[in-house]
């Protein structure tokens, strides 16, 4: 008798179906790392690179040609004229060549001695240019009766201009330089100590407001479901559309916040809510809590509702007080959902960046992590210590995630 | 704190002090005059009405003795809640009756089971939690009605209306048609029709590339054995923990290189692209709970892989298609960042880069407000119409916020 073994490795249906797995997930791969790990990865390029906003445009040529002397009648001088000019004060551009066609019926009296000409194909060789360089090239000409009739101007036909300048975002230049700036800047630790101000709080507001609103709607009555919609409102509507109908409910000069407060005695002159110190901080938390605690609330309502009544029911005969009820039956139970939630919304509270741009744009105390990426990238128009910020926040994230997936248990379902 | 003579008057003060807060708000929201609460004044008759419920008992008539007396209060101008000398008397009744009535027919079920003398546990508890339902109940609809009313009204109003008096949000219907003139303006100067199809056709557009990504994707996790599937299924959660400000640098970067950038089609390359994580997280969630048993009869009866999915797991799964499209559309509706940092050409913009254009002090805050409610209204109705979709949805997976 043959000896019967079990297959080894993997048999050819095994790996047929792993081949067709890889074939369905390869689109959403290429995307993902087209779009996120790619940029990730220029982040970090880009954060040890002296970039400004103004060298995202490549140095080039310009160039603009006419012509003078107004020619009337076949025969008349004329002179063709190439304005250029590099276009970068800062770099230089190497090899400059430009190639034109010259309209017919003109004839070429003298040629500048840096182009030839073929026919009527014009093409000149420049050399190098350094910084701002603006030069004129001149060809007269006499013009035959063709021009008139054919009705092409030298405009027409426009010149081919070439050149090869080195890019800051792909030459071996590398600094320290971003890290430096964003790190010895007094800012800086303002910036951390206000992104952990807000995040912190935020996350724990969003939280606990939640709560609190899941334990009122945990009960069926008419009408529940339309009060659970209304109370996803603040999570739904587009950020924009909110954080508008904030900054104009509490402006400082018409906003009907201040009015009813100066009318119900409480401040007697009008509050700058999104403009003072740490009442800005103050609000742009509050803000947060009031969009995010519809997503806390729907999770520990879900979770709420899953709970099983016997129990609580065997507490009521066992004579447990409703707050005892809440603490010892419910609060174990809904646990494993609030630190889920907690460490979630940690790292996206810690992540936001529309809310405080919208609502105070980084102003009076309230620049997080994120919003300082806006700030340096295109305030200060320094691209790289803007990508130098990003590392930061990334490093940050790394951490969190680490921390993240070491202690939750997938049986949480997230 | 446990006695009948305690526990009534203290939540009857602080039930006192909530109402007359929530009644003055009110009515100075809906007439624009001048109604406040006065802390003292509420504490010192709440007390009172809370110590009487609990000395004379909950009927019908001590329910009409207080709607009376907390009325009659009001209107001498000693109540829980003050008027200034030139609300209307109108008004002011319509305020002192509306304050009296949901006090009285609130404070007697929440002082329910009070007795004078000692309270066991659950007799005290029970009102305080009747209370906090109460607070709750206001405190929420609140905090959620406010920002929408204040944003609807300001945008029917006038920029000299909304100066003068920024309390009054009662409507004029006398103007008529006037009334939607920033509306009007909105469409036929600022060309909101054109952003509202662009808005409409991008989100639209990323619900289905997003589809066409993640369903493949989303099977293949939840279904298909190969190596790497573990890893693969938690590192898409790790994806959506990267702050998007981080990755629209680059994509500034390249777009503005590339050309891509104040286009249509740079847009909807990218969108897909953030949303895919999220709908392959949710929709394999979901095709884990489906049957394997009815795939595994369809592969057996002959059906390739491809037709499994086709025929048995999407149909099965329409209803999780459906939650997901809708939340992927709410998010690609609402994106904010990468059109404000992509787009520039105003023939291009979607409805969130429009609201931000308008918001510079030459346009009047109307235009704002108007159109913050043409974002707000398609995207609030189309998720109130298929609300129970969208919280399965956003409970079944996680969600990205």
């Amino acid at each position: 008798m043959a000896d019967i073994t079990p297959p080894v490795g993997t048999g050819p249906l095994a790996k047929r179906e792993a081949r067709l797995a890889w074939g369905l997930l390869f689109p959403t791969i290429t995307a993902v790392a087209l779009v996120v790990v790619l940029p990730l990865l220029a982040i970090f390029w880009i954060s040890f690179k002296p970039v400004e906003l103004g060298d995202l445009r490549a140095p080039e040529v310009v160039l603009r040609e006419d012509l003078r002397g107004g020619p009337e009648v076949a025969g008349d001088e004329a002179t063709i004229r190439y304005r250029l000019r590099n276009s970068s004060q800062e770099q230089q551009i190497t090899g400059v060549t430009f190639n034109d066609v010259i309209p017919e019926g003109l004839q070429v009296v003298e040629l500048d001695p840096r182009c030839t000409l073929d026919d009527r194909a014009l093409s000149c060789d420049l050399g190098d240019w350094e910084p701002g360089l603006r030069d004129t090239l001149t060809i007269p000409v006499i013009v035959g009766q063709a021009y008139f009739d054919n009705d092409l101007r030298p405009q027409d036909s426009a010149a081919i201009t070439t050149g090869a300048s080195s890019n800051i975002l792909t030459n071996s230049t590398f600094t320290l330089d971003n890290f430096k700036r964003i790190f010895n800047s007094d800012e800086f630790f303002e910036v951390l100590w206000v992104t952990l101000f807000y995040t912190v709080f935020g996350t724990i507001g969003a939280l606990l407001v939640g709560l609190f609103a899941a334990l009122l709607l945990n009960k069926s009555f008419k009408g529940q479901g339309i009060l659970r919609g209304l109370y996803l409102f603040p999570y739904v509507a587009p950020i924009i559309a909110v954080a508008f109908a904030w900054l104009i409910l509490f402006d400082p000069f018409s906003g009907s916040a201040n009015a009813l407060l100066i009318q119900m005695g409480v401040t007697d002159e009008a509050i700058n809510f999104f403009g003072e110190r740490p009442l800005a901080l103050i609000m742009v938390t509050v803000f947060e809590i009031w969009r995010y605690f519809p997503l806390s609330f729907l999770f520990i309502l879900a979770r709420m509702q899953s709970i099983d009544t016997d129990m609580y029911e065997a507490a009521d005969m066992d004579g447990a007080s409703p707050f005892q009820q809440f603490w010892y039956l419910s609060m174990p139970q809904l646990l494993g959902i609030l630190s889920v939630l907690f460490l979630l919304r940690f790292i996206w509270t810690f992540n936001k960046f529309d809310d405080i741009f919208l609502l105070t744009g980084g102003n009076a105390g309230t620049r997080t992590l994120t919003v300082n990426v806006y700030e340096q990238a295109f305030a200060v128009s320094n691209i790289g210590a803007g990508a130098a910020v990003a590392v930061v926040i990334f490093g940050c994230l790394l951490t969190f995630s680490l921390f993240f997936l070491k202690y939750i248990s997938r049986e949480e379902g997230l | 704190m446990r006695r009948g003579f305690i526990t009534g008057p203290v939540i009857g003060a602080l039930w006192m002090v909530i109402l007359s807060i929530t009644v003055a708000v009110a009515m100075s929201f809906a007439t624009g005059q001048a109604f406040r609460p006065s802390i003292l004044l509420s504490l010192l008759w709440g007390a009172a009405a809370g110590a009487g419920v609990v000395a004379l008992g909950r009927s019908r008539m001590v329910q009409l003795g207080l709607l009376a007396a907390v009325t009659v209060l009001v209107m001498l101008g000693i109540g829980p809640m003050l008027t200034g000398t030139e609300t209307s008397l109108f008004a002011r009744i319509f305020g002192a009756a509306l304050l009296g009535l949901s006090f009285a027919a609130s404070i007697t079920p929440i002082l329910d089971e009070i007795e004078p003398g000692e309270l066991t546990r659950h007799e005290f508890e029970g009102s305080v939690i009747r209370f906090l339902t109460g607070f709750g109940y206001i405190f929420f609809t609140a905090i959620v009605l406010i920002p929408f009313y204040v944003m609807v009204m300001t945008s029917l109003k006038n920029q000299s209306e909304l100066i003068q008096n920024p309390l009054d949000f009662s409507i004029d219907f006398s103007k008529g048609a006037e009334l939607f003139r920033s509306y009007d303006e909105l469409f036929n100067q600022f060309n909101f029709g054109t952003y509202l199809f662009n808005s409409f056709f991008i989100s639209v557009l990323t619900v289905f590339i997003t589809l066409a990504f993640a369903i493949p994707g989303a099977y293949a996790v939840a279904r298909l054995r190969f190596s790497g599937q573990a890893a693969f299924s938690r590192s898409i959660l790790l994806i959506y923990m990267v702050p998007m400000i981080v990755l629209a640098l680059p994509i500034y970067i390249a777009f503005s290189m590339t050309g891509l950038r104040n286009s249509f089609w740079g847009i909807v390359m990218i969108y897909p692209v953030t949303t895919i994580p999220v709908a392959l997280y949710m929709l394999q969630g979901y095709f884990r709970g489906l049957p394997a048993e009815v795939e595994e009869a369809g592969l057996m009866d002959g059906l390739s892989r491809l037709a499994v999915i086709w025929k048995i797991t999407l149909p099965l799964s329409l209803p999780a298609l459906a939650s997901v499209s809708l939340y992927v559309f709410m998010i690609a509706w609402n994106e904010f960042l990468l059109a404000f940092m992509l787009l520039d050409d105003p023939s291009k913009f979607t409805l969130t880069r429009g609201i931000a254009s308008l918001n510079s002090s030459e346009i009047p805050r109307q235009h704002l407000m108007a159109g913050s409610v043409v974002a707000t209204v398609p995207i609030m109705a189309l998720f109130l119409g298929l609300e129970r979709f969208m919280t399965k949805g956003l409970t079944a997976g996680s969600v990205k916020g």
